[in-house]
């Protein structure tokens, strides 16, 4: 393995990191030369085999053979995992006494962070130094002993299926590659529900997503995933995790992830928590009390990056089936496990140290991972080693990599970390550093590119000036044109003479899809042409906003058209503008890196606020009761406008009352709440409901209520199973009448009355409540007075009926 | 122990432990196999070389009873004058009995010595605590760190026995109650976040701003918070002049300084600007600093590389503190008298397994049986036990890993195990007494069976009576 040579990074954050490298890189220079050569030698033998079979076959989802339970039974768990023979089919006994090792990757990330490129391509195909993300996926998936792979193909699934058979990888013999195309998965949690229908995964897995860079050897991880497996059952997934620099800003400035916190027990390494999308609101981690009650020890890090690699068991798989609101993988699935206790299901965590493994997940981890290429951490996956698809290059001084067959004039100069594709000129007095340049490329004189990823063909001419910039296939730049950091130039964009493209611009010839109000959007734009159609849409006023916007997009063009451009410049949203630095390929400014900090430091401030009127040691109980309360209550408001919005839909859907009371039992499960909460939550969005349905009178109104209750009268009488539960309903209600819904206050007696009729609420509840009411203040008893003729007639009903009953029994 | 001061606070009569004590026994002077519970602490700062000493006690009454003790037993050692306190320093150790008003919480006890603390570093300890841990090492932490404060954890004891009866539950509920949750650095040198009382048995909080700047945080529930803590004498006063609701040094005081360790107020107002250079001269300082850090003279804790964070930003440096843990060894033995399991775990321990700490000499049979003490025939006295001056036992008796004190008169075929017995208990024949606690001048009658009970001072236990699990007690107010 060649020494880095002088890896003069600017950034001390980087700096120190590499160090850090170079010296478990000294102390494991030996094993990780043999791992590497292990892993080389592999590759290349795969390379050697793929290479001498015919090209095409007839491409299907294979048929697998179906498992005996017994033969699952005895296997699942079973040692032998790696295996030394891989030819299937030809021996059933063999087939019968083991499991291949199976993979499933994901070739759709689900979401819109490089657009506008994904309206065009896939992902998993977009060139990572010069080979597409999903060659190192799979490239690291075949040297680490995986022998099936179905990969899941959603957007533009035609333009993966075609390269994957156009470049092999469906014919291996050891090596299986199936895909699974699915048109309308919009989820990961979609496409494992998917792949379970499929019923192809037959024991432990690897999951993956299709932009995995890695170099990690799976056995050591699967070992201990099974022989955990083999003392509890419930231990159904293994993440792979690693470490990072604590500091605010290293998640964001790395990978342009979220900060993430995680507690794990150091004994069992059991993930217990898992915070991604830290809110920045709280200043404290709130981890449950239970986690000590039967383990003594637990760390909690914020020092730890999420490799996305998972080792699962096949329960994942029904468990995504078993629970339909699963949707992405950690988000919901990983926190569902871990709130969820009833089921007992463990994750546990493997932590890699001299192994490389990220995900390119945003434009900011492309340029992160691109540069840990160069830089030769995800040995043997670096442009020198022919791992498959790769154009050759030749490594030289400073990290240069080239391919053979290059023109470049004497006068260029090819700076550090800089990769040309083969076919590339670079004409006079051209300056090229730390960047990537595909193939084909025509290269002007006196051009200077740096920190930019330039893909095939693309044609810069004269004087062009290019910052941290991505430049995708067929783009052509006219002379004199400049990027600045952060644009990003979609396929076939023409930029004109002397244009200069603003920071942080996207470029395209797709027009900007209209805004959709979903922040999870997909990249569904696939209909196999490869071409994008947007969207139809549904109704006119959207039509006009879309006229509207395209008019803009038509100036954008035509003032493009003027400096002889070709391409849309995608507006960025309000927000999206303020947040585009946090992904770009660009460098993170110094002042942002300081406002991230300043922000780490003023949550500091306000918890210290906090503290700061922190009351006498008696009164410390109360008052951290008083915080928890905060918390709840902000739970509680997202809850009820949760349940609100599933019971409007549940309305508007006509969906059946027990599904509804399931649904709701989930947001209770997921906000962690009493089911009085869901009493309280249910009845103040069927009031909601009544008040919203157009009414003229108060009569009206009264007639709404009693339509509404009747007709959910089930769903809320589910949630009522103790007098506790009608008594929070009451004090909701008058809580409703006082702040959010005040059309209800003069009606307050009336519709409990209603509600007494219509059985929600029994006659104990109202008179427990007034009770309770009797000692409040007096601004407290408005409703218990309007109230009081009802409560009055129901306690001398009741006398009656108590006067009654002693009377039978004297009678007796 | 240069420029330390050693306070002691001896507490006065606890809630918790009633019927243990009484108006006759403040907590300090319970009985640990026959001693009072402080003379361990008084013993551990003499054995250490501790010049200086003030004993702070709740409440008149109790002041007074525990400076006579003192004065008494350790009468050839020192001299403690009575209230008024008036130093004496005749002795190797210089006392100073001091009683404040009763409810002003160990805060409030420290406010009420404030103009008495002229050290740089004050040591509180605790007067309830048995433990054979040097102050010294605690000290010596608190000053290698130059840390505002430094509590000592020890491992949490193991509790109860597994033969003294006491179901599982009622044990877990002990447990959650007296333990604490601390949360320390990678190098485990620091505190990071301490739940302590009732906090403990909520969900755990960890400050994110903490976290950030260390990367990771041991939330631990195996150790304990044994009351030992080093005090930047200045910090201290501050803190408690200013934060005039504090009640507890524990609770509200040591979770505070933890709290804000990162963004230090206490060091922000000029009065410590000599001590803790970590407040001023910022841009110097983060040269300095920096200039060490990359010379990697010795590694850097992470409140030296957060408060240089933003100094390259040429903001103003950040303020920090540390907040240091000492934590015992697990051999060495620490304990404290702070609750009635408390009480009876650490007096069978003193004569068991820790016996090295009771200064008593053991006989071949592993027990103390005093020369004075009678014991009838057929009588047997177990190994773990002690049997202390002037007392008598009948024939037939049993006893088994239990301390029984002066003068008690105990019949015959009377069965004592797991117990303790105080001074001056009459037991008449055929008693049974299983874990449970005795206290002075109690008398039992014929036939009394005692299980898992507390019998206050001068009960009558009348005869044939059984109790199970029950604190008895006269009628009295404390």
């Amino acid at each position: 393995m060649r020494s880095n040579g002088s890896a003069s990074s600017t950034k001390l954050m980087r700096s120190s990191r590499s160090l850090d490298r170079k010296k478990l890189r000294r102390n494991s220079s030996l094993v990780m030369k043999s791992e590497a050569l292990d892993v080389h030698r592999s590759l290349s033998k795969g390379l050697a085999k793929s290479e001498s079979k015919p090209r095409c076959r007839r491409y299907a989802v294979k048929k697998i053979p179906p498992f005996t339970a017994a033969a699952q039974c005895c296997n699942v768990g079973g040692d032998d995992m790696v295996a030394k023979k891989g030819g299937r089919g030809e021996d059933t006994e063999e087939e019968l006494t083991r499991v291949p090792l199976q993979a499933i990757v994901l070739a759709d990330s689900f979401a819109t962070l490089f657009r506008p490129i994904t309206l065009e391509r896939p992902k998993v195909l977009l060139p990572l130094v010069n080979a597409p993300m999903i060659e190192y996926t799979l490239a690291w998936l075949e040297s680490a002993g995986v022998e099936e792979v179905f990969v899941f193909c959603c957007a533009h699934s035609k333009q993966v299926t075609d390269y994957l058979q156009n470049f092999d990888w469906l014919n291996h013999p050891k090596f299986l590659v199936t895909t699974i195309e699915s048109y309308n998965a919009s989820c990961a949690g979609d496409a494992l529900r998917v792949i379970y229908e499929r019923n192809v995964i037959h024991g432990d897995f690897i999951l993956v997503t299709g932009d995995t860079v890695s170099n990690m050897p799976l056995n050591h991880a699967l070992k201990e995933h099974k022989e955990r497996r083999k003392n509890d059952r419930n231990a159904v997934m293994t993440m792979v995790i690693k470490q990072s620099k604590p500091s605010p800003i290293t998640h964001q400035s790395r990978l342009g992830t979220e900060e993430l916190f995680m507690a794990i027990d150091p004994e069992t390494k059991e993930l217990l928590y898992y915070e991604d999308k830290a809110d920045a609101s709280k200043g404290t981690v709130s981890l449950d009390k239970t986690m000590l009650f039967d383990r003594s020890c637990i760390s909690l890090h914020n020092d730890k990056q999420d490799c996305f690699i998972d080792i699962c068991s096949p329960e994942v798989l029904s468990l995504f089936t078993d629970n339909f609101d699963y949707q992405h993988l950690r988000r919901h699935f990983v926190k569902g496990l871990l709130v969820d206790d009833i089921m007992g299901y463990k994750i546990f965590t493997h932590e890699i140290h001299s192994s490389y493994a990220a995900r390119v997940d945003n434009y900011r981890s492309y340029d992160t991972v691109s540069k840990d290429i160069l830089q030769r951490w995800t040995y043997p996956l670096v442009p020198d080693v022919p791992f498959l698809k790769n154009s050759l290059t030749k490594l030289e001084r400073q990290g240069t990599y080239r391919a053979s067959d290059i023109g470049l004039s004497r006068s260029a100069k090819i700076g550090p970390f800089t990769v040309i594709g083969s076919g590339t000129t670079v004409g006079n007095h051209s300056e090229v550093s730390n960047s990537v340049i595909g193939e084909g490329c025509i290269i002007g004189s006196n051009v200077s590119i740096d920190g930019c990823y330039i893909w095939n063909k693309v044609t810069i001419e004269d004087g062009c000036k290019l910052k941290h910039a991505i430049v995708c296939d067929g783009v052509t730049m006219k002379s004199g044109a400049v990027l600045e950091s952060g644009v990003v130039l979609s396929f076939k964009v023409v930029i004109g003479q002397n244009f200069v493209v603003p920071a942080y611009s996207k470029v395209s010839l797709q027009q900007q899809p209209v805004k959709q109000d979903s922040d999870e959007e997909l990249e569904y734009a696939d209909n196999s042409s490869g071409n994008v159609e947007i969207a139809s849409l549904p109704n006119t006023a959207e039509m006009l906003e879309e006229e509207s916007r395209t008019e803009v997009a038509d100036s954008q063009i035509q003032a493009a058209s003027e400096v002889d451009g070709v391409g849309f410049i995608w507006s960025v949203g309000e927000k999206g503008h303020e947040e585009e630095w946090r992904h770009s390929v660009a460098p993170i400014p110094a002042y942002r890196l300081i406002e991230i900090i300043k922000t780490a430091t003023e949550e500091l401030e306000i918890s210290n606020a906090d503290s700061n009127i922190l009351p006498p040691s008696g009164e410390l109980e109360h008052d951290s009761v008083n915080d928890s309360d905060e918390d709840a209550r902000d739970d509680s408001a997202h809850f009820e406008k949760e349940v609100e919005a599933t019971f409007l839909r549940a309305v508007n859907e006509n969906v059946k009352e027990d599904h509804v009371i399931l649904e709701v039992n989930s947001l209770r499960l997921s906000c962690n709440l009493a089911s009085t909460d869901c009493a309280g939550a249910l009845f103040y969005a069927m009031m909601k409901l009544a008040l919203d349905t157009p009414h003229g009178s108060p009569g009206e109104l009264l007639k709404n209520v009693a339509g509404v209750i009747g007709k959910w009268k089930k769903v809320l009488k589910y949630y009522l199973p103790s007098l506790d539960e009608e008594i929070e309903v009451i004090l909701k209600f008058e809580e409703m009448c006082l702040e959010s819904t005040k059309e209800y206050s003069t009606l307050f007696a009336t519709i409990l009355h209603v509600l007494y009729e219509k059985d929600i609420l029994q006659e104990d509840a109202i008179l427990n409540w007034a009770a309770e009411k009797e000692e409040a203040d007096e601004s407290d008893k408005v409703f218990l007075k309007q109230a009081e003729k009802f409560i009055q007639w129901l306690n001398e009903a009741s006398e009656e009926e108590e006067e009654e009953e002693e009377e039978e029994e004297e009678e007796e | 122990m240069m420029d330390f001061q050693v306070v002691v606070l001896a507490g006065g009569f606890s809630k918790t432990l009633v019927p243990l004590v009484s108006k006759e026994v403040p907590k300090a002077l319970l009985p640990v196999a026959n001693r009072p519970v402080i003379s361990y602490v008084l013993e551990l700062l003499e054995q250490n070389n501790i010049k200086n000493a003030i004993v702070v006690v709740e409440g008149e009454s109790a002041a007074l009873l525990i400076s006579s003790w003192i004065s008494n037993n350790f009468v050839d050692r020192l001299q403690v004058e009575l209230l008024p306190m008036v130093d004496k320093n005749a002795g190797a150790v210089m006392l100073w009995v001091i009683s404040v008003p009763e409810d002003v919480g160990t805060a409030g006890a420290i406010r009420a010595i404030d103009h008495r603390l002229t050290a740089t570093d004050i040591l509180v300890v605790s007067g309830d605590l048995v433990s054979e841990i040097p102050p010294g090492a605690v000290a010596a932490t608190h000053r290698r760190h130059d840390a505002v404060v430094t509590a000592m954890l020890c491992p949490v004891p193991v509790s109860g026995l597994s033969d003294s009866g006491s179901s599982g539950a009622k044990d877990k509920s002990k447990k959650t109650s007296r333990y604490n949750i601390v949360s320390l650095d990678p190098t485990k040198q620091f505190l990071l976040h301490i739940a302590a009382g009732a906090e403990v048995d909520k969900d755990i909080r960890a400050q994110k701003s903490i976290l950030r700047a260390v990367g990771m945080m041991e939330i631990r529930s195996d150790l304990m918070d044994a009351h030992m803590y080093a005090f930047k004498r200045s910090v201290l006063q501050d803190v408690l002049n200013q934060k005039e609701t504090f009640q507890s040094l524990r609770r509200d005081v040591l979770p505070y300084l933890v709290r804000s360790q990162l963004r230090s107020e206490i060091l922000s107002n000029g009065v410590q600007s000599d001590e803790n250079s970590n407040g001023q001269n910022a841009p110097q300082n983060s040269k300095i600093l920096l200039s060490q850090l990359l010379a990697n003279s010795s590694t850097p804790n992470f409140h030296e590389i957060y408060a240089l964070g933003l100094a390259g930003y040429a903001s103003p440096m950040r303020k920090t503190h540390k907040c240091c843990v000492y934590i015992a060894n697990k051999s060495k033995y620490c304990a404290r008298v702070n609750s009635i399991q408390a009480f009876s775990d650490i007096n069978r321990d003193v004569v068991g397994d820790a016996s090295h700490l009771s200064s008593y000499t053991f006989s071949a049979h592993n027990n103390i049986i005093h020369p004075s003490a009678v014991l009838g025939s057929k009588t047997t006295v177990g190994p773990q036990c002690m049997l202390d001056e002037g007392s008598q036992m009948g024939d037939k008796c049993s006893v088994k890993k239990s301390v029984i004190g002066r003068h008690c008169r105990i019949g015959s075929n009377v069965k004592i195990v797991n117990s303790v017995v105080m001074n001056h208990v009459s037991i008449a024949d055929g008693c049974s007494i299983q874990g449970s606690i005795i206290c002075s001048n109690v008398q039992l009658q014929e036939r009394a069976v005692l299980k898992d009970c507390q019998v206050g001072a001068g009960f009558v236990v009348t005869s044939g009576s059984e109790y199970k699990g029950e604190a008895l007690a006269k009628k009295e107010k404390l």
